[in-house]
């Protein structure tokens, strides 16, 4: 045995297909994984502490930079997060349009993820344009798709990435009603096509998995929550977002620049199939007849639904950005006004990639003492390296590196890691011993 | 592999960002199939091709250089693209990363790592022209599909980008947009700041930000003055100046002298 004993070391040096920078370090020993490490290196931007001092009506702006796929998220969070603190109350306006402007940021995320990043693996493609070429009308349909999310942001926020249209109290400005027609017009139209998706993703065939994890994601009274709710958990936890370190904490691993929540001490999901895990309850009637067709049953404990879940969530929000925009007419005025007040805002939105909660604390001039930002991908980081343990395990520790390097590659997808939020590449070593 | 030999090969490369400017090109929906077929995507982490290493007719360059390992990866980049182009605030100004410049970096990372050793990041976030020859700089927080396809256009028609280093001033006039300054006393950035975004900000009633940098001759001078005429206390002048593109020199200047002007 001794003499058979021999170290492989595979070095791939990018993660495709992920927004960020990351690497995989895996050790099998004997047949075991002995280490497995996800590690990210996206450089720490410190947003946290440039915040310090800012003034409240800067922050949306600021803390869009973040992220480009999701600025809508942060956008979104800080605004509600402040303005619970300063005690402004939305107009019914204001409060329906930050919903319709986050469905669009939805639609266009997980559209590009599904079409751009997650399904070339399933279809032995390298990338969407190789997917192009066998599926073309899919790959189409989806960037159509992806552009009509983008067109809903730009409505609100005059450009898709990093929009301008968000203030404390509201938004800046209201769209003209001939622009929400046109709008409502497209996403009527967008709807069978959404159809066509979810069918379309019910339809990959996907590698059967099975493991046991905690779901986290938020949980509102009536309507699939995106903007607004509880944060509720599958084993029964329903707190709200200013009790969210009584039950969640962050640590920082050296291997990672990344900092690892965990909940009650143990790893946890968030993203689009822990929003369906928890609340498939609450999606509209039409959409679970749907789901019925396909054979897709809820919960599920296997991760590869994560993209049939992304797909379900854009026909989700297609309707009710169309819902929502039935009724709509010009407010007095676009947003209420604001008197900054000291004190600690909390608040949490369910980004496109899971739950995103922020902190701050204010003082009587509304700038900002401190702020703390827990991006959903630094929530999933433990997950998926239990997830990789679990997976490879179940796939086979005796394939070669390259299959498993795809196997790992897949199985972090599934997650969708934002890693420029969480602070894209992997590097995979591969040592065998 | 025949037909594509003719095509420019092009690159997209990520340094410290949020992965915005990349998706002037991945939000373009079928007209990305489009662009697939006239260059030659040869290496695009995010939307999948890896050849980092291969030459290439044209990089562009997102992000900006903050670790050890840029200072080696943008040597590389350069000494095989024939032409390397730096996209948005962080490849051309240092981006809102920047702001950590000011700061003590090493308090900074102790306040947020347990393990502070963990984390190598250079003291300064800075721009790509500060390390290699960069031959077109395409400012804006983010850059937008607009000014990548004409770009892209003015490379395949073998003619020089045009670089538009105007006023936002300008774009809200074409538009027809009332001045927010002077109607409504905000302090805009407008005045200061290069055009290419389309006025969006005045364009829904509110100031620009300054978030596509400084414009050509900015009089940065007479806009202090005018914010601290509108009432501005001379901290919120320094921030004014110090955000997306605090590192611009012209932008930096004014918030030192606006500094200046405060400890006085």
């Amino acid at each position: 045995m001794s003499e058979q004993k021999r170290t492989v070391a595979i070095h791939v040096p990018v993660l495709a297909r992920v927004e960020g920078e990351g690497a995989l370090d895996l050790r099998i020993e004997n047949g075991n994984i002995s280490q497995l490490r996800l590690r990210i290196f996206e450089p720490p931007r410190f947003f946290e502490k440039f915040l310090e001092g800012r003034h409240y009506s800067e922050i949306p702006d600021m803390v869009a930079r973040i992220c480009g796929i999701c600025p809508v998220a942060y956008q979104v969070t800080a605004a509600q997060a402040l303005e619970k603190l300063f005690g402004v109350e939305l107009s019914p306006w204001a409060r329906a349009m930050r919903r319709v402007f986050y469905c669009g940021e939805w639609i266009q995320s997980h559209s590009l993820h599904i079409h751009l990043l997650a399904a070339p693996d399933f279809f032995g493609c390298g990338n969407a344009i190789e997917l192009a070429r066998i599926a073309p009308d899919e790959v189409r349909r989806g960037l159509r798709i992806q552009a009509l999310g983008n067109e809903l942001m730009d409505l609100f926020g005059a450009r898709s990435v990093h929009p301008v249209g968000v203030r404390i109290g509201g938004f800046h400005s209201a769209p003209a009603l001939s622009r929400i027609r046109d709008m409502r017009d497209k996403l009527r139209a967008a709807l069978p096509e959404a159809e066509a998706l979810v069918r379309w993703a019910a339809s990959i065939p996907m590698p059967p998995d099975d493991q046991a994890f905690v779901s986290v994601a938020m949980r509102h009274p009536v309507d699939y929550a995106i903007e607004t709710g509880a944060i509720a958990a599958s084993d029964g936890l329903l707190i709200e977002a200013d009790a969210y370190d009584a039950h969640f904490a962050e640590q920082h691993e050296p291997h990672s620049t990344a900092l690892f929540s965990t909940y009650h001490q143990q790893p946890y999901l968030v993203g689009p199939l822990a929003r369906l895990n928890l609340n498939h309850d609450r999606l509209p009637a039409h959409i679970q007849t749907l789901l019925a067709e396909t054979g897709f049953t809820l919960p599920s404990r296997n991760l590869f639904h994560s993209l049939l879940a992304r797909a379900v969530e854009i026909l989700l929000a297609l309707r009710e950005a169309a819902r929502l925009l039935d009724d709509y007419t010009l407010p007095d005025s676009p947003w209420a006004p604001v008197t900054p007040r000291a004190g600690v805002a909390t608040g949490c939105t369910e980004a496109p990639r899971g739950l995103l909660w922020h902190r701050y604390e204010m003082d009587e001039a509304g700038r900002v003492i401190n702020a703390r930002i827990v991006p959903p991908t630094s929530q999933n980081q433990g997950r998926i390296e239990q997830d990789l343990r679990l997976s490879l395990l179940n796939f086979g520790l005796d394939h070669p590196d390259d299959a498993l390097r795809l196997h790992c590659e897949k199985v972090i997808r599934n997650y969708d890691p934002c890693i420029s939020c969480a602070t894209h590449f992997l590097r995979l070593n591969v040592e065998r011993s | 592999m025949n037909e594509s030999t003719s095509k420019p090969r092009v690159a997209v490369h990520k340094f410290s960002s949020c992965d915005g400017c990349q998706l002037a090109l991945l939000n373009l929906g079928e007209d990305l199939l489009t662009l697939a077929e006239r260059v030659e995507l040869v290496h695009f982490a995010e939307a999948g091709p890896l050849n980092p290493d291969t030459e290439v007719d044209v990089a562009f360059v997102e992000g900006s250089v903050s670790t050890p390992e840029d200072l080696e990866r943008i040597q590389h980049i350069r000494a095989h693209s024939r032409m390397l182009i730096a996209i948005g605030a962080c490849a051309t100004s240092g981006g809102i990363q920047g702001l950590r410049n000011n700061a003590d970096g090493a308090q900074w990372i102790a306040q947020i790592y347990s393990h502070p050793e963990a984390i190598t990041s250079l003291q300064h976030s800075t721009p790509i022209a500060s390390h290699v020859k960069v031959d077109f700089e395409l400012w804006g927080c983010p850059v937008n599909s607009r000014q990548m396809l004409a770009v892209v256009n003015a490379l395949l028609l073998g003619v020089a980008p045009r670089d538009n280093a105007d006023k936002v001033c300008t774009e809200c006039k074409r538009h027809g947009y009332p001045c927010v300054m002077v109607t409504r006393g905000i302090p805009c950035m407008g005045p200061v700041t290069r055009a290419g975004c389309g006025a969006l900000c005045p364009g829904l009633g509110r100031d620009c930000y300054g978030c596509y940098g400084p414009a050509e001759n900015a009089n940065t001078d007479a806009l202090a003055a005018q914010f601290a005429h509108l009432g501005l206390m001379p901290e919120t002048i320094v921030q004014r100046f110090q955000s997306i593109n605090s590192q611009a020199p012209v932008f930096l200047a004014a918030a030192n002298k606006a500094r200046m002007s405060r400890d006085e």
